[in-house]
């Protein structure tokens, strides 16, 4: 017992620097089912893509020679180059599986078959594309692993700051521009009336597309992020993660983007938690228990909606 | 300087709107009365491009709208304030101020307080509760939000359905005095209304719909003078 107290401060920032990525990936989830009520099955395997896209620059940058490589602009632009890719997929996603099946006023039912067949399509192009054998994220050359530190007996790396504040930067950044930006009160205005917001004077089908490709940049910026700490990808990554990510946005209260950050920020830390405590073999049941909860005692979730059907008296 | 010709519109299989036409000049304010279910909301609903017609054409200053998106009609100096209000409830108020001015992204900046300064003047109670979301106003203050929004627009024709709905009958008049001294500014106005009394009381003409079609067209004063449309629409036996 006393060995489990030692490591549980341990566990704690580990398990929270986690859960900001779960709450990147969460992000995804929330925003389109914001805005459209579905959810997009394939998100999962946008993550995983973008930690391909994160790879391949690192790959890139090695087997080209390049010298000096340092993380201050590596990291930048393996995130760029995530991004950037995974955003443009999903607004494809949304113009080719999704957007035919709602605008012919097929049931909520139909977008959703489309994602989980998107999802096993993309984890299948992947797989061909680039082998079914998994890829190395070569991290030690960027962060050596004497780059750490300790605070109150904790031991943290380098590594470890980089994710949790590239996470944090990053949902704060997008909270500023769904808050504050003129683009952001068109998502919201999308989301909350959509013929009204048309009326408005936006145009519903840009507005979807842009949301799509946020959340979907964010799921691929995440991508990076895992690769680097855990430094090992395959196209299957993005199933676990995604129905990860997924529980995060439930419990959070999906729709609700705060509640997403919140919920992935739990989330990890049960997780972190549950492996020190019990058998690492229970990680997955911790966070599908957690999910089951939730539906089961409050499927609107810890900062699910607060404005039901009153608001339109 | 809007223009129905011969408009029919279809919920799936149901013909909603029957041949419907009609005609706004610059600067009045027209009124279209009915029951529920007659197809006001439609006939709105169908000008804006939200619902599209099967048959007839509709035209602003001359050119065809029907057909084009939402979002290019309005830009072409359309305003909507809706049924039930519908503001947006998550938002502040000065959010949905400015959803209204979205039609106006790239207007300078000092032109757009300009305007919300006049609206704050027309309706001094919005100012007040700007940082408020617009769900937790009342429903008075919710209809003055939407006239408000549409007006940050800048548009030429406002179209009003049903703006005396849920209000109580002191607010209503306020209501009307608004579109009234809205429309002394040189807005043109089409407002749908069940409460015929007060709607000819301020239009310059009305159009009586009934089943989707237009079953009766006049000035106010000869539709206020008429048997039939005492009967229908103003509660007398």
């Amino acid at each position: 017992m006393p060995d489990v107290l030692q490591i549980l401060p341990q566990q704690v920032v580990f398990g929270l620097a986690l859960g900001t990525v779960y709450g990147l990936i969460a992000v995804g989830y929330t925003l389109v089912y914001g805005i459209l009520f579905m959810i997009n099955f394939a998100h999962g395997e946008i993550f995983m893509i973008g930690a391909y896209l994160g790879w391949g620059v690192l790959t890139l940058l090695l087997t080209a020679g390049v010298d000096g490589l340092h993380p201050a602009w590596v990291v930048p632009l393996m995130l760029a180059n995530a991004m950037l890719g995974a955003g443009l997929i999903g607004v494809g996603l949304e113009r080719f599986a999704y957007r035919p099946l709602y605008t012919r006023g097929a049931t909520r039912l139909g977008p959703l078959i489309s994602a989980i067949g998107a999802s096993i399509f993309l984890q299948n192009a992947v797989m061909l594309t680039q082998g079914a054998r998994m890829k190395v994220y070569i991290t030690g050359l960027l962060f050596p692993r004497t780059w750490r530190f300790q605070i109150l007996g904790v031991n943290i790396s380098a590594l470890l700051v980089v994710m949790a504040v590239v996470a944090v930067l990053m949902m704060l950044g997008l909270q500023l521009l769904i808050q504050r930006t003129t683009l952001g009160r068109s998502i919201r205005a999308v989301a909350e009336d959509r013929e009204m917001a048309a009326i408005m004077g936006v145009s519903v089908r840009r507005v979807i597309a842009v949301t799509f490709f946020l959340g979907s940049a964010l799921g691929g910026a995440a991508g990076v992020l895992v690769g680097l700490y855990y430094t090992q990808i395959d196209f299957f990554m993005g199933y676990s993660a995604g129905l990860k990510a997924f529980t995060a946005a439930v419990l959070g209260g999906i729709g609700n983007i705060r509640g997403a950050m919140l919920g992935g920020l739990v989330l990890g830390l049960a997780e972190s938690l549950a492996v020190t405590f019990m058998n690492p073999a229970y990680r997955d049941v911790v966070a599908f228990a957690i999910l089951i909860l939730t539906l089961v005692v409050k499927p609107s979730g810890l900062l699910g909606e607060s404005l039901p059907e009153s608001e339109k008296v | 300087m809007l223009s129905l010709a011969g408009v029919v519109t279809h919920y799936g299989p149901v013909e909603v709107l029957k041949q419907v036409s009609l005609e706004i000049r610059e600067g009045e304010i027209v009124c279209l009365l009915g029951g529920n279910a007659s197809g006001k909301s439609t006939t709105m609903k169908s000008i804006l491009g939200v619902v599209r017609p099967t048959a007839g054409s509709i035209a602003f200053d001359g050119e065809r709208i029907d057909g084009l998106p939402t979002e290019a009609v309005v830009r072409r100096g359309i305003a909507l304030v809706p049924e039930a209000r519908r503001i947006f409830g998550r938002m502040t108020v000065r959010e949905n101020l400015s959803m209204g001015a979205f039609v106006r992204r790239g207007a300078p900046a000092a032109e757009i307080a300009g305007d919300l300064d006049r609206v704050h003047a027309l309706f001094p109670r919005l100012e007040e509760r700007a940082d408020q979301l617009g769900g937790t106003l009342s429903g008075g203050e919710q209809q003055m939000l939407a006239i408000a929004r549409a007006l940050m627009a800048r548009p030429r024709l406002i179209l009003m359905d049903e703006p005396s709905m849920g209000l109580a009958p002191a607010l209503v008049d306020q209501v009307f005095d608004i579109i009234q001294a809205i429309n002394r500014q040189g807005t043109t106005i089409l407002v749908v209304e069940q409460n015929a009394a007060v709607a000819l009381s301020i239009a310059a003409r009305g159009y009586v719909l009934q089943n989707g079609r237009i079953v009766a067209h006049d000035t106010a004063a000869a539709l206020l003078g008429a048997d039939h449309i005492r009967r229908a629409y103003l509660g007398e036996a």
